[in-house]
């Protein structure tokens, strides 16, 4: 955790405007999961470091933050890569062999689901429809949707994020 | 308002961004502008006209010309063909799969034909960002009807005569609800439309959102109007970015009219309404969990009664239903509960949005009227399975449904017969599967599911639902043991019993069916150690028949291991320790020569 905060040279910056955004919400009830959808749209994810400042903010402890982060898939809690890879393992994808393109990025990447390369250059996760089942299987890459993706399409993809 | 002899819509919903139809979108632009014909034809984007799978589609009126898989190297030619010399384009209409038709208007090829669309009625048809366009069809008429001639209790009685029920699942009668809410004491209500949509596979609400905004606005308003309530909350999965988008500009606009906020519409009645995203947790969908997100806490499902009619949000009378729900009120209050209650069946009154994928021909979005059978909608809309394969089973009500066989294919869609089946209705995903899916495979996806999203709160579901994935795992890597199909009935039957929310007492459902309808599947892996269907990876392996192979390389190049071989035009073959099981090879052999034993 430690290490990876240090590797995000513009911390202190989006630390700034996370408490920027909490002015407006201080002292509020119920804005719990807003806040913390803001906070992560500036971080990109939520270190400790965000936690400590929402729970200060809106007077909750740190743990009820931390639960709340936990419980909801959306929040992340390491640092994702600069292209995010979500492959969508809804049904209409699955029947399809989503979970063959899955097993492809993952042996193509040398990593597993919800991990992130060394080099913070990929991270891979596995969503659950995105509403573009017409073309399943689907696979995102930060905001380019693929579809009709096939496991040997990967390698090509991958290539257009050199 | 300026006249325009032509309009060109073109698809903004997900599936049609994803194929690019925004560069077609701009293209159109940009050869309008070129041609000087700016003041003559518009162009508009719209929302999900249900055949995504052909997206890019556009449609140009007046004639209702439908035109698909666009390409914005096709639109120089439909300007200047279809617009200009006013020709057109037959190599980018629809061409009917059975008759090998063209077809040039959308109403009339078969995925078309046989549908109803009220809940979509705007979708695919106006600019979703434009409040005049959704006015012009009627939009916010049954509001101004409500607050100017209906007491709150007619609007009921109305609802409550059209036989609506709930599309978001359990299928509640809505006007029974309605009446709940409002009987239930207390000063301060509130209206909470379910935009959660989290069964995997599944996009109708999704795409009213997208595509018709304002008739969920209206809708909710209508609502508050009836229960007593000045406040109203969209759930919304943080997900659908553009459905997030759509309906901040829909309430925007609906405030600048007048149709949201204080005194709408001179009447005295006050409505407005919030925006809260869901952050991806699948049992947020359910009432109690979703009221409790949107206080701002972690999403669990709390025991019912009290249901939250009478105390939901923040403690107080909260009605709560689907978005699709939602979108069938202002054509009711329009038409009449008599028109409503005459489509249908006897206890399913109206349509039902479904979103048909997997293997099929024509997948996307459709709305018929309940009591239309299975068999007509895959075959007949749906266009019949890919490939010359064989249909084994459709499922419908996701993680909380079941598999439907080919032998029940003549029953009618409707809330019961679909339960009695084993399935359930559900938020409408109608996923169909051919032979070359494995239903223990199906289960056990449904059922990593489930134990992934249970929120962990009671044992049963927590706990029981791991002991069935784990003895699912077991069989389908071949290590299934005698009594392990008693063993998941048993399990079955005591977390259906005890588990506190909908997921956990549903959870079982995609087992059970199964097992009701392919008993052979699970002996066939368990004694025999065998997939029928070819699926399981540990039970198989890939082979090249020699007399078949071409030796044309094609698999060498798609392996990702390199575990093929041989010289050019003679018989290859797999190293089987070094193979994957990725099924590249086997998908790519345009001769069939690759087989899975
Ligand atoms: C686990 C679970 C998930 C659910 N997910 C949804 C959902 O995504 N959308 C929805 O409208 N209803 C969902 N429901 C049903 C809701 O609890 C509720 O019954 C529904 O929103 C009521 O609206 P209706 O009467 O208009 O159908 C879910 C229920 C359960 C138990
Ligand atoms: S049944 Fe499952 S999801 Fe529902 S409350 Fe219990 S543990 Fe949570
Ligand atoms: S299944 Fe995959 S890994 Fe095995 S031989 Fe075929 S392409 Fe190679
Ligand atoms: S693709 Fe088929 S025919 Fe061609 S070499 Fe491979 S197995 Fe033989
Ligand atoms: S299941 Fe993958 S997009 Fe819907
Ligand atoms: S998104 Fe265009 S038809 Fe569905």
């Amino acid at each position: 955790m430690g290490l990876a905060v240090k590797k995000d040279p513009g911390l202190e910056e989006k630390l700034k405007k996370v408490d920027e955004m909490l002015e407006k919400y201080k002292g509020k009830k119920g804005v719990l999961l807003q806040v913390l959808q803001e906070a992560q749209s500036i971080v990109g994810y939520l270190p400790i470091e965000v936690q400590k400042r929402v729970a200060e903010a809106l007077n909750v402890t740190l743990s009820e933050v931390y639960s709340t982060v936990t419980f909801y898939s959306f929040f992340n809690l390491k640092p994702k890569g600069k292209y995010q890879i979500r492959s969508c393992i809804g049904t209409a994808c699955y029947v399809k062999g989503a979970d063959k393109v899955l097993a492809r990025l993952e042996q193509e990447l040398g990593i597993k689901v919800g991990d992130t390369t060394d080099d913070l250059k990929f991270s891979l996760d596995a969503c659950r429809c995105v509403g573009a089942c017409g073309l399943a299987p689907v696979l995102i890459i930060n905001d380019d949707v693929y579809g009709r993706v096939t496991p040997d399409k990967v390698p090509e993809i991958l290539k257009n994020y050199e | 308002m300026e006249f325009y002899r032509a309009h060109i819509l073109v698809c903004r919903g997900t599936g049609c961004t994803a194929s690019g139809s925004e560069q077609v979108f701009e293209a159109f632009e940009k050869e309008i502008e070129k041609q000087g014909l700016s003041k003559e034809v518009k162009v508009l984007l719209t929302g999900c006209l249900g055949l995504c799978e052909l997206g890019p589609n556009i449609i140009i009126y007046p004639e209702g010309t439908y035109y698909c898989k666009v390409k914005a190297e096709d639109v120089p030619e439909i300007v200047e063909e279809h617009l200009v010399k006013g020709r057109i384009v037959e190599r980018l209409l629809y061409k009917e799969r059975t008759t090998e038709e063209r077809m040039r208007a959308l109403t009339d090829i078969n995925f078309y034909k046989r549908q109803k669309r009220i809940a979509l009625r705007n979708c695919g048809l106006i600019n979703p960002e434009v409040i005049e366009e959704y006015i012009a069809n009627d939009g916010y008429r049954a509001l101004a009807k409500v607050l100017t001639e209906m007491t709150p209790q007619q609007v009921i009685d109305e609802i409550t005569k059209s036989g609506l029920r709930g599309r978001g699942g359990g299928g509640f009668p809505t006007g029974r609800k309605w009446q709940f809410a409002k009987d239930a004491p207390g000063d301060i209500k509130y209206v909470v439309c379910n935009g959660d949509e989290g069964d995997p596979g599944a996009f109708m609400d999704r795409s009213i959102l997208e595509g018709d905004p304002h008739t969920v606005l209206e809708a909710m308003a209508i609502a508050g109007y009836a229960i007593g309530a000045k406040e109203g909350y969209i759930y919304v999965r943080a997900e659908y970015p553009l459905a997030v988008k759509r309906l901040e500009i829909a309430i925007e606009q609906a405030r600048e009219r007048g149709l949201l906020g204080k005194n709408i519409l001179g009447t005295g009645f006050d409505f407005d309404i919030f925006l809260r995203l869901g952050s991806g947790a699948f049992v947020c969908g359910e009432e109690t969990a979703l009221l409790a997100s949107i206080e701002g806490r972690r999403g669990e499902p709390r025991p019912r009664p009290p249901f939250p009619a009478v105390a939901g949000l923040w403690g107080k009378p909260t009605l709560i239903n689907n978005v699709e729900t939602f979108a069938n009120i202002p054509p009711i209050i329009l038409n009449g509960a008599e028109w409503f209650a005459s489509i249908g069946t006897e206890r399913s009154k109206g349509t039902k949005v479904f979103a048909i994928g997997g293997k099929i021909n024509n997948t996307g979005l459709v709305e018929i009227p309940m009591g239309t059978t299975l068999r007509e909608v895959i075959y007949e809309i749906g266009g019949g399975i890919p490939n010359g394969k064989q249909f084994k089973a459709v499922q419908t009500g996701g993680p909380s449904g079941g598999c439907i066989p080919a032998s029940l294919l003549d029953m009618p869609i409707e809330f019961d017969t679909l339960t009695q089946a084993g399935s359930m209705m559900g938020s409408g995903g109608m996923i169909v599967m051919d032979e070359d899916t494995c239903m223990v495979d199906i289960a056990k996806f449904f059922l990593t599911f489930t134990q992934d999203e249970s929120c962990g709160k009671c044992p049963p579901c927590r706990i029981g639902t791991k002991r069935m994935l784990e003895i699912l795992e077991r069989i389908t890597n071949g290590e299934g043991r005698e009594g392990d199909i008693e063993l998941l009935e048993t399990l079955a039957k005591s977390i259906k019993a005890s588990a506190l929310c909908g997921l956990g007492q549903t959870a079982p459902n995609p087992v059970l069916s199964t097992l009701r309808y392919f008993r052979d599947e699970y002996e066939a892996h368990i004694k025999e150690k065998r997939c029928p269907a070819g699926a399981c990876k540990a039970l198989i392996t890939y082979e090249i028949i020699a007399d078949k192979c071409k030796g044309c390389g094609l698999c060498v190049k798609v392996c990702p291991v390199s575990a093929i071989t041989g010289e050019r035009r003679q018989p290859h073959a797999i190293n089987k320790e070094k193979c994957l099981k990725c099924n590249s090879c086997f998908e790519r052999c345009p001769f069939g020569a690759i087989v899975k034993k």
